[in-house]
């Protein structure tokens, strides 16, 4: 794993970047690592573009500001990629996840990365979650997919902290749903 | 054994109050503090603390129902954030005058106007005459940790005045992190059974509190107040010795980061101060020597400590995350400045407001501030005194 991994998260006003954030740092932090989850709060209203923020490290992390150069960045809205600049600060061989029913080749095109070093993975999280969960919710599934592409996070670890996290707020069985998704997402997001 | 958890800094404050169990709660929800008295309100309902939780109309309430029960005998506590705090102006003082160890969570936020909900610290550093011992904290642990020391400091017959404990609005407040917390029975054992000095209640023992008070004793009493806040210092210094102990965390007057060999150096308080550490380090790999002094107890104001501290530099960047307005610099400033007067070869000293609404204080802004100071120390003398760090002009 890289001395700090820093990850932004794209999404739009309800969509649970968020919380999708919380979620992967508790994962993190359970693991034994040092994280951070931060974001970054305007005048927001519903479906309004906001962003979310990750660190991770094996170290303690004392770096207070906003991520500016995120290695990895996740979409949970495909409508976002017309709307918002995704690609700022990235190095050329960042990693991007974006929720889309596409073909990771076709997302490569339409972010303009054809022949970079940039790894795209694509998933259909929006399906997935009207499959198990019953509406879209795109956070828990890009989580799972999240998981598988970056490696340093196991996936009974994550849905271990998802339980723990979502058993506040929400119903057993709709718990158990989430899990759901983040099982098919981490099987079916394609690189 | 401690607790390792992930935790925002504001779940980790409430989380400290529902340790700590006060016998009154009075607050009003303002952003970015609404999570603390939301999540400590769901402690209350749930039956995890017997507290008596007051829902007032307003922060000039909270603060006067706060005022009233600690009169009355009993620990209590309240939280806010930039207007809120403002709201209450007028009985923060009160709380203070009357020696009332109240500890209040201070998350900061920018004072209005224009309206804004994010970090600075205009509301806290408003507050730094009003006589209440302020503690500054750099994260989400620092928080909790400051808050169970605060009751500690408070309390202390000797001290007798209310804390503040501030941490930044959403970059602590609202962010997640690793932090270690105590188990619940080590908090009741380290914050102990209230001993209040001269209870309202205890009606065996009647007193008056508040009275009119003129020009025949009102000056006594204010002496005794000042003597109070220069009492807290040693106190601060016993209670974090005693928190070492039990956590391993120890905590001072203020935080010297790689100050010994410095040539350079920046004063920050709150979140900041993490930033900046990463970016002297990674200047000492060049071969600067940078450091870096964390001010954690900005009243009582360290100032004998501070210039001991800073003396064998050759600049000082102090910053202020807000502005005093006086046509001159921010109130960090002015007194690390002070503090310094007098001392024979002080370092050069200027002034960087930063950060003011919640602007972001990036690695670069900061090293920036120590390629100036490089310079400065090169040249033996700074150009000019105040800069606006990363604002467009």
């Amino acid at each position: 794993m890289a001395k700090l991994l820093e990850i932004r998260w794209h999404g739009r006003a309800g969509q649970g970047a968020k919380t999708a954030a919380l979620v992967l740092a508790e994962a993190a932090i359970s693991a034994g690592k040092y994280a951070q989850a931060f974001p970054e709060y305007g005048p927001e209203r519903m479906g309004a573009p906001m962003v979310a923020y990750n660190r991770i490290s094996d170290e303690p992390i004392l770096i207070h500001s906003h991520v500016e150069q995120p290695s990895v960045v996740v979409v949970l809205d495909p409508t976002l990629i017309y709307a918002v600049n995704v690609k700022a600060g990235v190095p050329d061989d960042g990693i991007y996840l974006i929720n889309t029913p596409l073909s990771p080749a076709e997302m490569r095109e339409r972010l303009g990365l054809v022949g970079t070093d940039a790894k795209v993975y694509t998933l259909d999280a929006t399906q997935i979650s009207i499959d198990t969960i019953g509406r879209p919710m795109p956070n828990t599934p890009m989580m799972g997919a999240l998981v598988k592409a970056l490696g340093v996070i196991s996936l009974e670890q994550l849905i271990e902290d998802t339980k723990i996290k979502l058993s506040y707020k929400l119903r057993p069985e709709v718990v158990e749903k989430n899990v759901e998704a983040i099982r098919r997402a981490y099987q079916e997001v394609a690189s | 054994m401690s607790i390792r958890v992930a935790k925002t800094g504001n779940e980790a404050v409430a989380e400290a109050m529902r340790q700590i169990r006060p016998d009154v709660v009075a607050a009003y929800p303002i952003t970015p503090q609404t999570e603390i008295v939301q999540l400590f309100s769901g402690f209350v309902a749930n039956g995890l603390v017997d507290t008596e939780m007051v829902t007032v109309e307003s922060e000039h309430s909270a603060m006067s129902a706060t005022i009233g029960a600690a009169a009355a005998g009993a620990r209590a506590m309240t939280a806010t954030s930039a207007n809120g705090l403002a709201l209450m102006w007028e009985v923060v003082y009160i709380a203070a005058s009357m020696r009332l160890p109240i500890v209040m969570p201070v998350v900061n936020r920018a004072l209005s106007g224009p309206i804004n909900i994010h970090c600075d610290h205009s509301d806290t550093m408003g507050a730094r005459d009003s006589g209440w011992i302020q503690l500054f904290s750099e994260n989400a642990q620092e928080a909790y940790d400051n808050v169970l020391q605060a009751v500690r400091i408070s309390e202390d017959p000797n001290v007798l005045l209310p804390t503040m404990v501030t941490m930044d609005g959403f970059i602590i407040s609202h962010a997640m992190e690793v932090m270690e917390m105590l188990e619940d029975e080590k908090v009741r054992q380290w914050v102990g059974e209230y001993v209040p000095l001269n209870p309202l209640l205890d009606v065996e023992n009647p007193v008056t509190m508040g009275p009119l008070d003129l020009f025949d004793w009102n000056m006594e009493h204010k002496r005794q107040q000042a003597e109070a806040m220069v009492q807290s210092k040693p106190v601060i210094l016993q209670v974090a010795e005693e928190y070492a102990k039990l956590t391993g965390r120890r905590y001072s007057l203020f935080e010297e980061y790689k100050l010994d060999d410095a040539e350079i150096a920046i004063v920050v308080l709150g979140s900041t101060a993490g930033t900046a550490k990463v970016v002297a380090d990674n200047l000492r790999q060049q071969g600067v020597k940078a450091g870096l002094l964390k001010i954690r107890v900005f009243r009582p104001f360290p100032a004998e400590e501070i210039a001991n501290a800073l003396k064998h530099l050759k600049a000082v960047a102090v910053m202020d995350r807000s502005d005093s307005f006086n046509a001159v610099s921010g109130p960090v400033f002015a007194e690390v400045r002070s503090a310094l007067y007098g001392i024979a070869n002080a370092p050069i000293i200027v002034d960087y407001i930063y950060g003011i609404g919640g602007r972001d204080v990036k690695p670069d802004h900061i090293e920036s501030v120590y390629n100036d100071l490089a310079q400065i120390a090169a040249q033996g003398k700074a150009d000019r005194l105040l800069t606006y760090l990363g604002v467009r002009e």
